[in-house]
């Protein structure tokens, strides 16, 4: 077994004072690096004991206002620029510092709705925004010149500093940076967005981090939150469809259960595509319609500027939650607030119906689709795109379709996962749990709906329903699950295993003679196969390439969710456009080191998934031990359309 | 506060006698004596009839708290701004679709900033007993009162009392006077 050694490594003394920086972790921190919020969750190595664990969440100090430092739960994923005349002098204190020069959290938040140029928001979606260079001060993107603007990775590292000095300040006895520390990425992080994850985290002064896939860090909270119960609620032959809808992305995961000798078995068999699309574009949907509606008002036409249009989504939010959380009440009133102090006078009142709601939300954003339908436009970051790649299609269960129809044979090669769990003729994967993970999904109203278009799907060939995972913590469960994650790895409860959820391929050039006029053919040689576990190793490609001494030189990257067979060296002469989507490129360049430059040296590329979970790609000459990383390109640059 | 000589013994003789008769007539003195013997520090006990009453120690709050209120209260729910219009020009239904925002605003401060718990569990109307020694801070008498504890009486208010406080704190040299910054779009 791959991971027997793992406990006795977390705790000899050695290790752990190599990887802690001195005493062993008292802690397993969880960060949950949100979209929209981060929060922090621990959980008490020593005071913990099998499945009884001791934990909790860590309250967030930061600015609400000018010199006022609230402790909030969540820390909101935005980051302000103050120009330098904006604020007295000292209104920028933390507990932990005199005075910064940038905001992160709750004030961001506000000053920003006010002052978008200077705000810097949805960071991480622009981590692994392949158009773009993660490294380079880009943000806030519609920022004027003189506006010294941060980079993606820049931002990341803000958000876990002030988490690291939030720690540090409650807990002076157990300083931040000697815990055992997990952070949680989308499960469709791409190798180059999850690397850049640990160098954000290594700027920040955090300690190695353990990454771990949000839906995955859904489910541990799910089990530890059921003390042991999590047993009698899942089979085996079960397969759990973990929907999460966060802030600003979706995210799905299947998880199957197995029983190997006696114990059941988590087993993470998929994941879907990075869909950027979550309950922030769902409340600014309802506040458009309600924008609309007032502009085309009878008793004269009400024309909102961008501050009452924050002011209205702000409003529709509130009013969504309460006609969601009452299904009798046929509207909710809204009342934009005057910008200047007439309050009574200056106030435009109306309302959202609950046709409207309906209408955009649950229609809009899950609609009872047929399964074979699709996405309407599947989004590919292209060159020419500055923006963030929204989802062009809101539909998340047509999303959801599309996933479950691709990952059709996602389960084929598990055991007890044979002919009698999936029909040959089924068109889609059919799960028989579904965990829900978001605040959006804390309306029945719409997890109702998922539900019973699932099985509606279900019941169209023929399947059992799926039945709802019971318990869940929406909000939190991402950040609890992580810390739970952080104990388990000592050892200590039920892991859910699957390793890397894609196989990876970089494209050479057949041999081929070349056609003019035709680009020359490539083919798809496979470096690492799907479901390398942390910490292992893939064999050596038997396939040499040239490298020449002292040159760069940039290979195409590609990934794939669905093919699971294909072992390392495996050469694809085709591919269906939907098996192989490309990455960031990857690039490496030889150090002279007692050869001439220009030489070409036969290498072969060989694979490995780090403890952390990240993809390491070396170049391995033919002779001798030397190994050069190759590095991902996040410059945001291809070199070639896919 | 000086210390006077000790009494010698002639005078200590008088000075039992008339402790003795002193506490067997005076409930108060026996008190206050029952107090000394339990090592009270004897400053403390109240000061005998013959001294001057001083004046009563009122405290006065610092304005801080009361200012953080304020603009949190302005900030989620524009109080000051509602509370400085004048009704007359608008109808209720103007008046109405503020209140809500007001209202929503309020409820938010309060649930965030405070824990607010009744001081009585029991629902309002019912018949409850005090009895004696209750908390006269926490409970107030109204009607008919008279006689001694236990007192019987109907609960017309629940009361409100607070858990706990969580305000925000604040940087040194922050001007807590400007409840609401002024605006100026650039």
């Amino acid at each position: 077994m791959k991971r027997s050694g793992d406990k006795a490594a977390a705790d000899s003394p050695a290790a752990a004072s190599a990887a802690a920086g001195g005493a062993a972790p008292r802690y397993a921190i969880g960060i949950d690096l949100g979209t929209t919020h981060n929060a922090l969750s621990w959980v008490d190595i020593a005071a913990s004991d099998g499945e009884a664990t001791v934990h909790g969440l860590l309250p967030l100090p930061q600015l609400t206002a000018p010199g006022t430092v609230e402790s909030l739960p969540l820390l909101p994923s935005f980051l302000y620029l103050p120009h330098a005349d904006e604020l007295p002098p000292g209104e920028l204190a933390l507990p932990w510092a005199a005075a910064g020069t940038q905001v992160v959290g709750e004030m961001a938040r506000r000053r920003g709705a006010a002052t978008p140029i200077r705000l810097v928001s949805s960071a991480k979606s622009w981590l692994c925004h392949a158009g773009v260079d993660r490294r380079a001060a880009i943000l806030p993107a519609d920022a004027p010149p003189e506006v010294a603007r941060v980079s993606p990775l820049e931002a990341s590292v803000r958000y876990l500093e002030h988490l690291r000095h939030a720690w540090d300040q409650a807990h002076p006895e157990a300083p931040f940076a000697a815990q055992d520390l997990t952070v949680t990425i989308p499960a469709s992080f791409d190798p180059a967005a999850r690397e850049l994850t640990v160098e954000a985290a290594k700027a920040a002064g955090c300690p190695p981090p353990t990454l771990l896939e949000e839906p995955q860090s859904a489910l541990y909270s799910w089990i530890q939150a059921s003390g042991g119960a999590w047993r009698k609620q899942v089979q085996p032959g079960d397969v759990i469809l973990v929907v999460d809808v966060g802030g600003g992305t979706s995210d799905f995961s299947l998880i199957a259960v197995l029983e190997r000798d006696g114990n059941l078995e988590l087993h993470r068999v998929a994941v879907g595509e990075h869909i950027l699309l979550g309950g922030d574009n769902m409340d600014l949907a309802l506040a458009h319609v309600v924008a609309r509606k007032l502009a085309a008002a009878p008793t004269g036409a009400v024309t909102l500027d961008a501050w009452q249009m924050r002011a209205l989504t702000h409003a529709c939010r509130a009013a969504k939650e309460a006609l969601l959380a009452d299904a009798q009440a046929p509207a909710q009133a809204i009342v934009v607030p005057s910008r200047g102090s007439k309050l009574i006078g200056g106030s435009i009142r109306t309302e959202l119906t609950r046709d409207e709601l309906t209408g955009t939300l649950v229609e809009g954003f899950f609609p009872q689709v047929e399964v074979s339908a699709r996405p309407l436009s599947r989004v590919r970051a292209g060159l020419a795109q500055l923006g963030l790649p929204y989802a062009q299609d809101a539909a998340v269960t047509r999303h959801l379709a599309a996933f479950l129809a691709r990952q059709r044979g996602a389960v084929a090669e598990l055991e007890g996962f044979g002919a009698e769990r999936l029909p040959a003729d089924a068109s889609f994967l059919h799960p028989t749990a579904l965990l829900f993970n978001g605040g959006v999904f804390k309306s029945p109203l719409l997890s109702r709906r998922v539900l019973d278009t699932l099985n509606a799907w279900l019941a169209a060939e023929g399947a059992e329903p799926a039945r709802q995972l019971a318990g869940a913590d929406l909000d939190l469960a991402v950040a609890r699950g992580a810390a739970y994650y952080g104990w388990v790895r000592r050892g200590r409860g039920v892991r859910i295993r699957g390793g890397t959820a894609f196989a990876y391929y970089i494209a050479v050039e057949s041999a081929m003679p070349a056609v003019p006029g035709l680009e020359p053919p490539v083919q798809a040689l496979c470096l690492a196969p799907f479901g390398m576990e942390e910490g292992s190793e893939a064999e050596l490609p038997a396939l040499e390439l040239g490298l020449v001494v002292g040159e760069p030189v940039r290979f195409r990257f590609f990934a794939s969710s669905v093919r699971r067979q294909d072992a390392v060296g495996t050469l694809l002469d085709a591919w269906a456009p939907d098996e192989l989507l490309e990455l960031d490129a990857i690039s490496a360049t030889l150090p002279p080191e007692g050869r001439s430059p220009g030489d070409m040296v036969p290498v072969r590329l060989h694979a490995r998934v780090t403890e952390a979970g990240t993809l390491e790609l070396e170049a391995v000459p033919r002779s001798g031990d030397e190994r050069w990383k190759l590095e991902y390109d996040v410059r945001g640059e291809r070199t070639g359309a896919a | 506060m000086t210390q006077s000589p000790p009494p010698s013994l002639l005078s200590r003789i008088g000075l039992a006698f008339g402790a003795f008769f002193g506490i067997l007539g005076d409930a108060q003195l026996a008190a206050r004596f029952v107090a000394l013997r339990g090592g009270a520090d004897p400053a403390a006990a109240p000061p005998p009839a013959a001294a001057p009453t001083p004046a009563p120690v009122l405290k006065q709050a610092g304005p801080d708290a009361a200012l953080q209120l304020l603009a949190l209260l302005q900030r989620d729910a524009r109080l000051i701004d509602f509370a400085g219009e004048s009704l007359a020009a608008y109808d209720d239904a103007q008046i109405g679709a503020a209140a809500r925002l007001v209202h929503e605003g309020c409820a938010k401060v309060l649930r965030e900033h405070f824990d607010i718990v009744p001081v009585r569990a029991e629902a309002e109307g019912a018949r409850i007993t005090l009895a004696a020694g209750f908390d006269a801070a926490a409970v107030k008498l109204t009607g008919n009162v008279v006689g001694q504890p236990p007192f019987s009486g109907s609960l017309s208010h629940r009361g409100w009392r607070v858990a706990e406080v969580r305000l925000p704190r604040l940087a040194e040299g922050h001007d807590a006077r400007v409840l609401a910054p002024a605006e100026v779009e650039l």
